[in-house]
């Protein structure tokens, strides 16, 4: 039976693992390479690098962190923030990358999206959506913010991701700015939406606090995988605890993993 | 033990090729029939697309495959690489597969569920004990990325006539499907075993000291 995944976020910024609450607040929290390492050892289905400082020395030492991380990582790993090109999603496919993912980028130009996916795939191709509900609007209404969170766009995510889809979008990674290190829960009526709209797997992210609001996103949010930062940093919890637990709910995961 | 990852065109070889080293091989990644011919073993990936196959017909890897598998080379396909074993794929109706299993790839049909089908799912090894999955539990869960599927009636027919099942594991999504083939020297997977944790690892070491019995 396909099983549902978790993904291990990893917010990165010079080299560092960080994380925020609603993006601001930024906390150290280790060395990339040893974090991803250890969360896969612990059940994570899959890895993902946000680079969250995307100057260009924060670049090369993204590039180095995905390196040293892809050397010991033999599950699916997703790399993004701040791809503006597809020769710049070829350096991260090359240093070790199995997915990109782009945001601000492709909502600045839609084509990039199958630019990179007629050279590495469609599967390589995650876009990542940061959207907001809008205040006494329907969920379907909820609006995309590009550059990090600080720019509204006036689009609708649910009308971006079936517009990014078209494009060959692999994947969607929706995360809820509303919920995002809130430890709440995850938006789970804007992921459905958002799910609901698409063929191609939604990633719930933003608001994880406890396995119940795993258990909710994927039922209630129909959500296809759901990521998670700062909950397994800190020892709160690991992901194969997180999975059991889970698995007492009844949500088909990979275990023993 | 030199194993030729064969570079086709066709997306990222990045993973497959750190796997395979970190069991130890030495790689050359080429799309020359020479190199294909010279190797131990013989792996095709693929995340593309079934017509980014046409290359390796135009490049003469087609020949050189099947004539290193008449020898006896080890050879695996990896998910494109697997379905370029049968005799071809809807994805792509006019290119040919290589043919040596019996069978073609269909698309998953529209339905409740998404298409592709993306994640880790379970997959159950045939009762004879496949030499892919030696060391392994009957169900073990592994990394899919794909629309296209090679059916549960994979068949390869022997020099004496008979004709034999090549599915040596199987799983479902919308409905059962093959997840691997395997018959003497010619092993192919749906899966991504470069991206399945320790069991993709297993596999594709499985495969690098496979020995005819």
């Amino acid at each position: 039976m396909l099983t549902k995944r978790i993904i291990a976020c990893l917010d990165v910024r010079s080299g560092r693992v960080v994380k925020g609450v609603r993006f601001v607040d930024l906390i150290d929290a280790g060395d990339p390479a040893e974090l991803a390492a250890r969360h896969a050892a612990a059940g994570a289905d899959e890895i993902v690098f946000l680079d969250i400082t995307a100057t260009h020395e924060g670049r090369a030492t993204l590039i180095d962190a995905v390196r040293r991380a892809a050397r010991q990582l033999f599950v699916p790993f997703t790399v993004g923030g701040g791809i503006r090109t597809a020769g710049e999603a070829a350096a991260i496919f090359d240093a070790g990358a199995d997915k990109i993912s782009i945001n601000s980028a492709a909502l600045a130009r839609s084509e990039l999206i199958g630019e990179i996916g007629a050279t590495f795939g469609a599967q390589a191709v995650v876009l990542a959506i940061d959207a907001r509900r809008v205040p006494d609007r329907p969920i379907s209404e909820a609006e995309v913010f590009a550059a990090g969170g600080r720019k509204r766009t006036g689009r609708r995510a649910v009308e971006w991701a079936r517009e990014a889809e078209s494009r060959g979008a692999g994947e969607i990674l929706l995360t809820s700015m509303d919920s995002d290190g809130t430890r709440a829960g995850f938006d789970c009526e804007l992921t459905a939406a958002v799910s609901e709209a698409v063929q191609i797997p939604v990633i719930a992210s933003g608001g994880a606090g406890n396995a119940q609001h795993f258990t909710q996103v994927f039922r209630e949010g129909k959500a296809d995988a759901a990521l998670a930062a700062s909950i397994f940093h800190f020892g709160i919890h690991d992901v194969r605890a997180l999975k059991e637990e889970l698995q007492r709910d009844g949500i088909p995961v990979r275990l023993p993993c | 033990m030199r194993v030729a990852v064969i570079d086709y065109q066709a997306g990222n070889l990045a993973s497959v090729v750190k796997a395979l080293r970190h069991l130890g091989a030495e790689i050359t990644v080429t799309e020359r029939p020479a190199e294909v011919a010279a190797a131990e073993r013989i792996v095709l990936p693929g995340v593309g697309h079934f017509s980014a196959t046409r290359r390796l017909d135009e490049t003469g890897i087609t020949v050189a495959v099947r004539d290193a598998i008449a020898r006896g080379t080890p050879f695996l396909g990896i998910c494109v690489g697997m379905q370029w074993l049968l005799e071809g794929s809807a994805e792509a109706p006019n290119q040919p597969g290589l043919g040596h299993f019996m069978g073609r790839c269909e698309r998953f049909p529209e339905g409740k569920l998404k298409v592709p089908h993306v994640g880790w799912n379970s997959i159950e090894t045939n009762i004879v004990g496949p030499a892919m999955f030696r060391g392994l539990k009957r169900i073990e869960y592994v990394y899919f990325t794909h629309s296209y599927f090679a059916p549960i009636t994979i068949f390869v027919r022997e020099a004496d006539g008979e004709w034999h099942s090549a599915v040596s594991a199987d799983t479902e999504y919308i409905q059962p499907f093959a997840a691997a083939l395997e018959w003497g020297n010619v092993f192919g997977v749906q899966f991504h075993p470069e991206k399945s944790g320790e069991t993709g690892l297993r596999v594709l070491r499985n495969f690098l000291e496979w020995r005819p019995c």
